[in-house]
């Protein structure tokens, strides 16, 4: 199985390279457009600023690229904020997959911390990503923007408010944790995506 | 529910873990990936890896480590110690580490903090804090806590808060050490105080001040070093007993 790593200006992009090498396979990270179209699996992950990265994507051509993928496709963190309509960090456009947008976390109490971090639950997973054994289950996120429920939502996280701790739709599926990151949970979660 | 993180404290020098005398039952004790890998699986949340070493060689022997760590573990770690400019800071992240934990290079340039946010973004930038209780106050030293400054906790780490930290790692020194409790009325101020997470480090010698420093100290996360490495605390313990008092911790 060939799987692509999207090779962009982000952040965790070897992680995730890391993390699949664990699972014990070698996964090319590229932004040559022919590998990505032709790989089994697409991975696009990212730790980064939206409207500087949304920039980048466009500037290469990426962002067509992307949203025309046929096979499964994992966004993961601004990844999966990316794959959104519009981002308020950075005011900006994003890929439109998903039609919803991505907000800033409003504390309510004091101690809401922005960033959201640490390890939080996962409920209501849906299948594709998820089985039911990993209901409750910890796995582990780092970010200030979230992704309010919607008719995509397939597994849901409380802070602040309950958001979209993952989305899927179609061939597009999305988490805002990172599964890299995240233990033998997130390898779980990692597996059930190659195994589509 | 967002759980209280656990967060045990590698001191690295060159390359190997400067090791606690408990380690009998573990034969990798001294190899900082292996150690990582054994307190993952006991539970732990995060890992830091402090390099005190100070030359050139190890720094590059740091590097060489936190490339091999990341390709182990699979949970977020932070690394610090000899991070002076956003150079260090790249190496650092691009060698796969989580985050970096920035401490007398922030204290003697503010502006390091805004930098490290703006090129790689707040949730990769801790503050590390040292401070000592003394006349009333709380003062932030440099360099492992041996030089004083006139920098007073709770003004630096609203002014790190406000320069782009993701969150603040603070270390009393006035309880480093003393295996009493951590500082938890400071602490509590911290969380009071400022809108990023706070993680308490200095003081762990039982389980309950690992609860106090959650409950009473209102803090995030709590750091340990040598209760862990020395075996008086196992870490699966420690959650077990931190779930039991009703503390929302990560069961794994």
């Amino acid at each position: 199985m060939e799987v692509a790593i999207v090779k962009y200006n982000a952040g965790n992009i070897y992680s995730v390279d890391y993390a699949l090498k664990r699972l014990g396979i070698t996964p090319v990270v590229t932004a040559d457009t022919e590998v990505l179209q032709k790989a089994d699996k697409v991975i696009f992950p990212g730790v980064g600023e939206a409207g500087t990265t949304m920039e980048h994507l466009r500037e290469h051509h990426l962002d067509r690229l992307i949203r025309d993928l046929k096979q499964p496709v994992l966004g993961i963190c601004l990844g999966m904020q990316l794959m959104c309509r519009y981002s308020e960090e950075g005011n900006v456009e994003c890929l439109h997959i998903f039609d919803t947008d991505v907000k800033r976390f409003l504390p309510v109490r004091q101690e809401d911390k922005v960033p959201h971090i640490g390890w939080n639950t996962l409920t209501d997973v849906k299948e594709g990503l998820f089985t039911p054994a990993l209901e409750g289950r910890f796995v582990y996120f780092v970010h200030s923007y979230y992704v309010p429920l919607n008719e995509f939502t397939a597994a849901t996280t409380d802070y602040v408010q309950p958001f979209s701790a993952s989305l899927h739709k179609d061939n597009f599926y999305a988490t805002q944790f990172h599964p890299e990151k995240s233990g033998t949970v997130g390898e779980a979660i990692l597996t059930n995506f190659l195994n589509l | 529910m967002l759980a209280k993180r656990i967060i045990p404290c590698l001191d690295i020098k060159d390359g190997t873990t400067v090791k606690g005398i408990n380690f009998v039952n573990f034969r990798d004790a001294g190899d900082p990936v292996e150690l990582g890998a054994q307190y993952s699986r006991e539970g732990a949340d995060e890992l830091v890896y402090l390099d005190i070493t100070a030359s050139h060689e190890g720094r590059k022997t740091f590097t060489e480590l936190v490339r091999k760590v990341a390709a182990r573990l699979s949970i977020p770690f932070t690394v610090g110690g000899g991070i002076n400019e956003l150079e260090d800071v790249a190496r650092l992240l691009g060698a796969g580490a989580d985050k970096v934990s920035i401490n007398s290079a922030a204290l003697r340039r503010p502006q390091l903090i805004e930098e490290v946010a703006k090129h790689f973004g707040s949730q990769v930038c801790v503050v590390a804090i040292d401070a000592n209780y003394e006349n009333n106050d709380w003062l932030c030293y440099l360099n492992g806590g041996r030089i004083p400054t006139d920098k007073h906790l709770f003004e630096w780490a609203s002014e790190a808060e406000s320069r782009g930290a993701g969150e603040i790692l603070f270390t009393s020194m006035t309880h480093d050490g003393v295996k009493d409790g951590y500082a938890n009325e400071a602490l509590a101020t911290l969380a009071d105080s400022l809108h990023i997470p706070i993680i308490a480090s200095g003081g762990a010698g039982q389980k309950e001040h690992f609860r106090d420093a959650f409950t009473l100290g209102k803090a995030d996360a709590a750091l340990a070093a040598s209760v862990f490495h020395f075996g008086e605390i196992s870490i699966s313990e420690l959650k077990q007993y931190l779930a039991n008092e009703g503390i929302n911790v990560r069961k794994i």
